[in-house]
Parts: C-alpha cells; sequence; structure tokens
C-alpha cells in the first residue's frame, strides 16, 4: 500500500547556476517576475446555481503579502475558500475555471483535497479555538489530524515555536493547560494563527483576521504577517485599507457587477493601488468615496 | 441647550413602583403553577397513603430487600422487581446508546445528505411504534431468533460466569432488554441527531481548514460540543426504560424471583403492577402492588436526579461554548 502524500509538495527550486554565465543572461535572471505561489485563471465561485465570483485571475507571488479588497458581499471571503478547497464543502457549491499551485491544478481530479488544506493554511474571520481543548492542544490538533508528529517532546516543541512565530508564547505560557476559549478575543485569534502554522503549511489565507481585535492587537498580527513572510505565502482578505496599504506588498480590488457576481476591478503592486489606480472605481473606493 | 430637554430621563431608568406588568405576569403564572401542582401531589399522596399497611407490616428496608413475592402467603418483597427494572434498563442501555448515538452521526456527518432523510424518516417512524406491538414483536420474532445466540453465549461463557448460563427458556432479562433498546433507540437518536446537527459550522470549518477529515471533525468537535445534550438524550431514554410496562411484561416471562442468569425469565416493577392489579384479591396485594409504584417513583426521580447531577457538571466543564 502506498501512503498519500501529506501535502503537496512544490517542485525544487531550481539550484543556481555553479559557473557563472554571461552577464547579459545573468541580467535577464534577475530582471523576470517574481516567482507565483498560487496562481487563479478565470475562477467562477458558486452556491448552487447563483455566481458570487465571476470570472477572477489573480497571480499571487511568493513570499509576500496579497491584499484583497472590496465591498462587502462581492466574494471576497468565497474566493479565499476556494483557493484551499473549503468552499465545495459547503452544500450544492461549486468551483469553476483554475486555480494553480506552482503549477499543480489543485483542482484535478488526482489531487487530494485534504493534501491541499494542508498545504494552504487559513485563518477565520471569527477566532474559533476548540472550546473543549486546552490552548497546547489547540495547537497541537493539526499536527495530530494530520499524523505529522509522534512523540510528546516533538510535540511541546511544535507548540511552543508555532505560539512563538504568532507573538502569544508570552502571554499563554504557564497556562498551556487552559481552555482554548478562557483567552481574551485578541489572544484567540493569535492563538488560531499560531494553530494554522502548526500545520507548517506553505500559504496562509487570512479572512479579516484584525476584525475582532482592538487597534494593539490588529498591530501586533500585523507585524506577524510581516515577519512571516520570509517563510509563508500571504493572502489577507481585509477592510481596512490602512491594514492594506501597510502590510502588502501587491493589492487585488474586487466589486460587484451588474450581476451581483464580484469580479477582478485591478490588480497591482499596493502602492500603485493607493497612489496611482488605473481605474476609477479602485481610486474612488480606496479614497473612500465608494458604498 | 443641555440635557434637560429630556426631564423624564432618570425617572425612565427607575423600577415601576408596584407590580408592573412582568410582575403581575410573573405573579399570575407562579398561581398558574400551584393549581396544577397541588392537585397532583394531593392525587398522589391519596394513592400512597393506601401503602400504610404495608409499610407498617414488613417496614420500609424489610418489604424493599425482601426476596420473596408469594400473595397467597401474604408476603411481599420487592427485590426481584427492583432487580428486573434495573437489569432489564442497564441491558437496553447497553445495547441502545452505542447504536443509538451511531445512527444519529450516520445522519448528521457521515450518510450522503439523501440517505440522511431516508434514515431519518424510518428511525422516527420506530418511534411511533406503539409498545404493545413491540411486545407483540418482541414475543413471536426476536425470541426466537435470539435463541441460538443465548444458547451459544449459555454454552460458552455462561459454563463460567453464572450470570450468562444456561437454561434459555426465551422469555427473560436479556430478551426484554433487547426490545425495550429497539424502543428507546429511536429516541436517543432523535436527539443526539439535533445535538450533532447543531454543531457551529466555524467548529466543523475549522477542522477541515486545517487538513481534518469527516472523522476528525467528528471526534474533535462533534462529540466534545455534544456530550451534555447526549447525555440528555440517553436520561430521557433511561426514563422511558424504567418505566416500560406492556411490551415488558410480554417477554420477559413474568417470574417473580431473582434470576441468576440474564437469560432467566424475571419480572420488572411497572410490568408487575400492570399484570397483577386486575386479580389483586389477596390480602395486601393491591396494597402491595402500588408500594411497587412508589418505589418505581423513587428510582425514576433518583435517576434523572443524578443525570440533572452529571449534566451541571458536564456543562460545567465545556464552559464558553460559543
Ligand atoms: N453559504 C452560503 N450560501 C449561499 N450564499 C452564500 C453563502 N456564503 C456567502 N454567500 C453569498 O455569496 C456572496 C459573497 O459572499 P462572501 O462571504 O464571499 O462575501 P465577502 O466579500 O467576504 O463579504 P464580507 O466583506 O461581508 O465578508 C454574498 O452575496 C453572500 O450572500
Ligand atoms: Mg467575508
Amino acid at each position: 500500500m502506498t501512503t498519500t502524500p501529506i501535502r503537496l509538495q512544490p517542485p525544487p527550486v531550481e539550484p543556481a547556476p555553479v559557473v557563472s554565465v554571461s552577464a547579459a543572461s545573468h541580467n535577464a535572471k534577475m530582471l523576470e517576475p517574481a516567482e507565483l505561489s498560487v496562481e487563479l485563471s478565470g475562477v467562477n465561485a458558486f452556491y448552487g446555481s447563483r455566481r458570487v465570483v465571476r470570472d477572477i485571475s489573480l497571480p499571487v507571488r511568493s513570499n509576500a503579502i496579497t491584499a484583497i479588497i472590496g465591498p462587502s458581499g462581492c466574494g471576497k471571503s468565497t474566493l479565499l475558500r476556494c483557493i484551499n478547497r473549503m468552499h465545495e464543502l459547503t452544500p450544492g457549491a461549486h468551483v469553476e475555471g483554475r486555480i494553480e499551485y506552482h503549477g499543480i491544478d489543485l483542482y484535478a481530479p488526482d489531487i487530494d483535497p485534504v493534501a491541499v488544506r494542508r498545504t494552504i493554511g487559513m485563518v477565520f474571520q471569527q477566532p474559533n479555538p476548540f472550546p473543549t481543548m486546552s490552548i497546547h492542544d489547540n495547537v497541537a490538533a493539526p499536527a495530530r489530524f494530520n499524523g505529522l508528529i509522534a512523540g510528546k517532546a516533538a510535540e511541546h516543541d511544535l507548540v511552543e515555536r508555532c505560539l512563538r512565530q504568532a507573538a502569544l508564547w508570552d502571554e499563554v505560557k504557564d497556562k498551556l493547560k487552559a481552555g482554548g476559549t478562557s483567552l481574551s478575543g485578541g489572544q484567540q485569534q493569535r492563538l488560531c494563527i499560531a494553530r494554522a502554522l502548526a500545520l507548517e503549511p506553505d500559504v496562509l489565507l487570512m479572512d479579516e483576521p484584525c476584525s475582532a481585535l482592538d487597534p494593539i492587537a490588529t498591530l501586533q498580527v500585523e507585524n506577524l504577517m510581516v515577519e512571516l513572510k520570509r517563510d509563508y505565502t500571504i493572502i489577507i482578505v481585509t477592510h481596512n485599507m490602512q491594514q492594506a496599504s501597510r502590510v502588502s506588498d501587491q493589492t487585488a480590488f474586487l466589486t460587484m457587477g451588474d450581476d451581483r457576481a464580484g469580479y477582478l476591478v485591478e490588480m497591482a503592486d499596493t502602492v500603485e493601488i493607493f497612489t496611482n489606480p488605473r481605474q476609477q472605481l479602485t481610486e474612488d473606493y480606496v479614497s473612500g468615496r465608494f458604498g | 441647550m443641555t440635557t434637560t430637554s429630556r426631564p423624564q430621563g432618570i425617572h425612565a431608568l427607575r423600577r415601576p413602583r408596584g407590580l408592573g406588568q412582568d410582575g403581575v405576569f410573573r405573579l399570575t403564572l407562579r398561581v398558574v403553577a400551584v393549581l396544577i401542582v397541588i392537585p397532583v401531589l394531593w392525587m398522589m399522596v391519596d394513592t400512597f397513603a393506601e401503602t400504610v399497611p404495608v409499610w407498617e407490616r414488613f417496614g420500609i428496608p424489610g418489604f424493599v430487600t425482601g426476596l420473596r413475592w408469594a400473595p397467597s402467603f401474604t408476603i411481599y418483597g420487592a427485590l426481584p422487581f427492583i432487580y428486573g427494572t434495573l437489569l432489564t434498563s442497564a441491558i437496553a442501555m447497553v445495547i441502545a446508546v452505542p447504536v443509538a448515538v451511531l445512527i444519529a452521526l450516520l445522519i448528521t456527518e457521515i450518510l450522503p445528505p439523501r440517505a440522511r432523510t431516508w434514515v431519518a424518516v424510518a428511525v422516527d417512524l420506530l418511534a411511533a411504534i406503539p409498545s404493545v406491538v413491540y411486545g407483540l414483536w418482541g414475543l413471536l420474532v426476536l425470541v426466537p431468533v435470539l435463541r441460538p445466540f443465548e444458547q451459544a453465549v449459555a454454552g460458552t461463557a455462561g459454563k463460567v460466569v453464572p450470570f450468562l448460563a444456561g437454561p434459555t427458556p426465551g422469555p427473560s432479562y436479556f430478551a426484554a432488554g433487547v426490545v425495550v433498546s429497539i424502543m428507546i433507540i429511536p429516541i436517543i437518536a432523535a436527539l443526539s441527531r439535533e445535538v450533532f446537527a447543531a454543531t457551529p459550522r466555524l467548529q466543523r470549518e475549522a477542522v477541515r481548514a486545517l487538513g481534518g477529515t469527516r472523522w476528525d471533525v467528528i471526534r474533535t468537535v462533534v462529540i466534545p460540543l455534544g456530550r451534555s445534550g447526549v447525555l440528555a438524550a440517553i436520561i430521557l431514554g433511561l426514563a422511558r426504560a424504567i418505566g416500560e410496562t406492556i411490551a415488558v411484561t410480554m417477554v420477559i416471562g413474568n417470574a417473580p424471583k431473582i434470576g441468576a442468569s440474564i437469560f432467566s425469565p424475571g419480572f420488572t416493577l411497572a410490568s408487575v403492577i400492570a399484570n397483577e392489579f386486575n386479580e389483586a384479591n389477596q390480602e395486601l396485594h393491591p396494597e402491595a402492588l402500588i408500594a411497587l409504584g412508589l418505589v418505581l417513583l423513587v428510582i425514576s426521580v433518583l435517576v434523572n436526579g443524578l443525570a440533572i447531577l452529571i449534566r451541571q457538571r458536564f456543562a460545567r466543564g465545556v464552559g464558553r461554548v460559543v
């Protein structure tokens, strides 16, 4: 019996050539666009027969933060949930179009959706720690689901590492046995981030992760994201323009068409979107002149 | 232009003098509650007053622990029936709880949506079948079907453990327990199903988004969050099992003594009352049967009280569930 792969493996990065080639070709390499992690092309998402996302194509850069902004109900959460194949868990929901992860079609028939979710982690808008589990067990849960880890010591190490990464360790290190829901809302959200990190994913989807947080906790999470992008590719949905402009490298602006399905108005480097948008709709939205 | 433009400000926040609407409503409720409770209590006191001669003759411990039930000799002991009630209920629970919880999980978590509805309807229909039909079915169908199984157990484990020994005449504690289990499965399954279905979507999605399978959803959120609800369902089933009368009378064998094996015929509190009351013309016989009713009531109250305690413990353990 062959074991199914635990996660999707991105193809190995080509090693740098040992013998340096000509300066010209070296420069050409430097000018190449940054590597893409996730690439959406012509994605449509449906609840039953109702289309809520129309024909969206998004190139998501590796080791960068991509922000998705747009008015409420335009399908941002739905689009995010298409990327880690959560969308199809809603009865009657389906996805059309192509979503690639390092060139692998995530919706190919031989792809295991569970493996996709292990590779592409997700943090929800509402903090949702497991109420019957301790702080420690919350962070250890994904490793237990996926059989990623054997042994108590390794588990403790993982829990500590992820809680540190999520900037929560100092606050909870003395009460790891306390219930996950005994924490404040901001702490719970960081606990959920730690829990997502414990999957050791490659991409992290964050759906308005700061909407339940105070400004200080928000700042902590933002700093955390900037910290994390060294190792992870992050896609964040946010209603907070300052947040998008502060943390993200590229921004996608979605809005609703006449058919009430969300579509992509424009996507560019964050600086461009906020200072020099090409579309009037974008300019109206980011400057607050839009519903 | 200050806040004085709202002269009622502070007064509007004060409690109204006198009863107020809310107060009248509450008072009415209380009066109605008392009016309902008083006749019920009076009926109970009146009924159980009849049992006084029994207690005078045998004493409470003597009656409750008495092993013999011989109306023609005016000897009345309740223990065989207490034993029968507890044993059949225990057998019923051991069978029904896992099966019912499994059915509930199948319906809410495992089966494809269309099959869910069918199974749910089928289980609900089981709950609508009258007791006496279960009794007939138990006697005519189940008892013969169980026979080979009983013989196999009695012939193997029964050789070592007297509790499982033969003979296996058919009607028995075991047969009654199995019939009752089938009667309470729909009750426990229907309530557990609702409890499981109420698992917050956000919790289910948390598991799935972390690479958890449906099985992980069941063991990390559905069951832990549903514990106290399922416990409530189990208690309701247990209450039904303890009180079940007609179907039990038809398959338990109606033997007023403690059988050593679960395959022996026996009797329960509820079934002996139903079975003997009409022809109870010996001295103290009707009174003793009413006394058994009182014992049954006490057992039910104890079970329910215990259950409420357990449930409160569980509810506190889960704490701040969203
Ligand atoms: N489970 C569902 N079933 C049916 N329709 C849904 C479901 N979830 C969302 N929708 C619909 O899909 C559309 C897009 O919803 P979505 O949650 O993706 O929007 P959003 O951009 O994330 O909004 P917000 O900013 O308010 O979170 C909405 O019109 C919503 O009504
Ligand atoms: Mg949303």
